[in-house]
């Protein structure tokens, strides 16, 4: 029974994580929490829909075309509506990614309805048993792609030209564009990064539930921020570990019999988690300079 | 009392007017906290909600009058404020913002779950005890009390935190005192603001205050030009309208709406009538004036 909950509750977290990440690094770099993020992992998640009718059911083009689609929707959004935000209020910036959120679930809602329409069928979902806990396939595929992207992303954020760009431009957004980082390009690369992550995730969890909306990101999107919050926003390894006591929290809330009260829990670990460590569980401590 | 104007408006004109005037009062509420106070909140929309159900609750369960009912609802949004307030208020900038956002979605969770809110289904057969007159009367009002404030000791302690926290503090002023008074006072115009939509729409949900309510009324702040007493009514007053407006454009309205929110903050930065100060404009034409009668 416990190994079934924290099968269920990772299963979860890997989700959240796969959002939570595009938040974070975004917010590492340009201090924007993007609220349109979570809407790209509705689009994500549509894309897949439609990728399923053309690609015969093939499980990872339909995942590379909904994480393809999605990372030139990220680039395009910040060229068009941050970018020019840049220099401006901070305020300003985040009512624009309010706009734009609620630009494309208005959108999808005029193109395909706001009811929810089904995952078409992509995997054999067969369940596993192992002694009394039970798992199936999809649950498996979604831990397995979840773990591979975010280690290719540690990867590249580790090991590339570009993730050192990426980690410059975190530490000190200023003095890196003094050294000859061109930081259009890495903030560019960061919201391609980010939105691929969020429409795999769209995937996965529209395979999950089978069931996609125009409204399923924002409580899912609001969600993963918290995740990154909890981890420490910023920090990639904390978004990763954020997403999981975020999915593990919720699924052994409603095994307790909080049910009703799932989606509060999120936000409770939050303030308790704001109010012991301010930056989070693996966030730098703020210093505050006169 | 009503009467008299029954004739003389539309009623869909005066819902919309009796809309924008509810909107109003919470504007200014936000305003206090994020304009001159410089805090941020993204959960505003949870002590609407707060004042709503408690007016509510009172006239309809309780049969008070409706006038004492918006002041209690004001005064419990303000106790949640301030009780939200001591320990939240020392988180900074956007950390603060996402406190508030987690504390506006835990209220509704909570009002969804509770017997006496009518939970899920909603809060019905609420009298209709607002109307226009209450309404304006209650915005004339707190229009005062804000301009009041905005010039008075409390007012420039709260500009002093906003523009610098740690050089207000070595002039001796008591920052997180004056950062809890002013979210209370902000969440108790708030609460009003709620009571009068309660008795507005004579139904409440608890999914009608979730964070795009706050964000709405975040959005009524910043394009009016966060700290501008005339520019929370005017942004109130435009994005309220807008939809109504676009209405010919059936379902692609919020689309444009959202098109529209982008464009205004990247061509009008500092907000529709932000940088712009009333008072210098009126002496100008007075001394104008002036001039032309020499």
């Amino acid at each position: 029974m416990l190994i079934q909950q924290i099968i269920n509750g990772l299963t979860l977290g890997a989700t959240y994580a796969l959002i939570a990440l595009g938040y974070t690094m975004v917010y590492g770099i340009i201090q924007l929490i993007n609220f349109a993020h979570g809407d790209i992992f509705m689009i994500g998640a549509f894309i897949g829909v439609a990728a399923a009718s053309i690609f015969f059911h093939n499980f990872f083009l339909i995942l590379i075309a909904a994480m393809l689609a999605c990372t030139v929707l990220g680039v395009t959004i910040e060229r068009v509506a941050y970018r020019p935000l840049r220099r401006a209020n901070r305020l300003n910036a985040l009512i624009s990614t309010i706009g734009v959120s609620i630009f494309l679930e208005t959108f999808m809602t005029v193109f395909k309805g706001p009811q929810p329409i089904g995952f078409p069928h992509v995997l054999n979902n067969a369940t596993y048993r192992l002694g009394h806990t039970e798992f199936s396939s999809i649950q498996i595929i979604i831990l397995l792609v979840s773990i591979l992207l975010m280690v290719g992303l540690q990867g590249i954020v580790r090991y590339t030209k570009t993730g050192k760009a990426m980690r410059a431009a975190s530490e000190d957004y200023d003095t890196a564009s003094l050294m000859g980082i061109n930081i259009n390009r890495v903030i560019s690369f960061t919201f391609a990064i980010g939105s691929a992550l969020a429409a795999a995730g769209g995937v996965l969890v529209g395979i999950y539930f089978n069931s996609v909306d125009p409204y399923m990101g924002v409580m899912v999107g609001l969600k993963a921020f918290v995740a990154a919050v909890l981890g420490g926003i910023g920090n990639i390894p904390g978004a990763m570990l954020g997403g999981m006591i975020l999915g593990l929290a919720e699924v052994f809330g409603v095994a307790a019999g909080f049910s009703s009260y799932k989606d509060a829990i999120a936000f409770t670990l939050l303030i308790v988690i704001l109010l012991v460590r301010p930056t989070g569980l693996l966030g730098r401590p703020l210093q505050r300079k006169v | 009392m009503e009467n008299w104007l029954a004739g003389l408006i539309n009623p869909y004109y005066e819902q919309v007017l009796m809309m924008v005037g509810i909107y109003i009062i919470a504007a200014l509420g936000l305003n206090l906290i994020t304009g001159m106070c410089g805090q941020l909140s993204f959960g505003h929309a949870a002590f609407l909600s707060i004042g709503a159900y408690t007016a509510a609750i009172m006239t309809r369960n309780l049969h008070l009058p409706f006038i004492p009912c918006v002041f209690a609802g004001g005064l419990m949004a303000a106790l949640f404020g301030a009780l939200l307030g001591l320990p939240v208020l020392k988180l900074t900038g956007d950390y603060l913002g996402i406190a508030t956002l987690g504390f506006g979605e835990i209220v509704r969770v909570v009002f969804t779950n509770l017997k006496i809110t009518g939970g899920a289904i909603g809060l019905a057969a609420i009298p209709r005890d607002t109307n226009l007159i209450n309404v304006l009367v209650f915005v004339v009002l707190t229009v005062w009390a804000m301009s009041y404030l905005h010039n008075s000791r409390f007012g420039r302690a709260l500009a002093a935190i906003r523009e610098d926290e740690i050089a207000a503090e070595s002039m001796g002023i008591n920052a997180m005192f004056y950062k809890v008074q002013a979210f209370a006072l902000g969440c108790f115009f708030a609460g009003m603001s709620g009571a009068f939509y309660a008795h507005l729409l004579q139904y409440l949900n608890p999914s009608d205050f979730g964070f795009a309510r706050s964000f709405d009324i975040l959005n009524f702040v910043v394009l009016g030009g966060l700290g501008s007493i005339p520019g929370a009514i005017v942004g109130t007053a435009v994005l309220t309208l807008a939809p109504e407006f676009l209405r010919f454009v059936a379902q692609y309205r919020m689309m444009i709406y959202g098109a529209l929110l982008v464009l205004m903050m990247i061509f009008r930065p500092n907000g529709l009538l932000g940088g712009v100060d009333f008072r210098r404009l009126l002496r100008r034409r007075r001394q104008k004036a002036a001039v032309a009668g020499n």
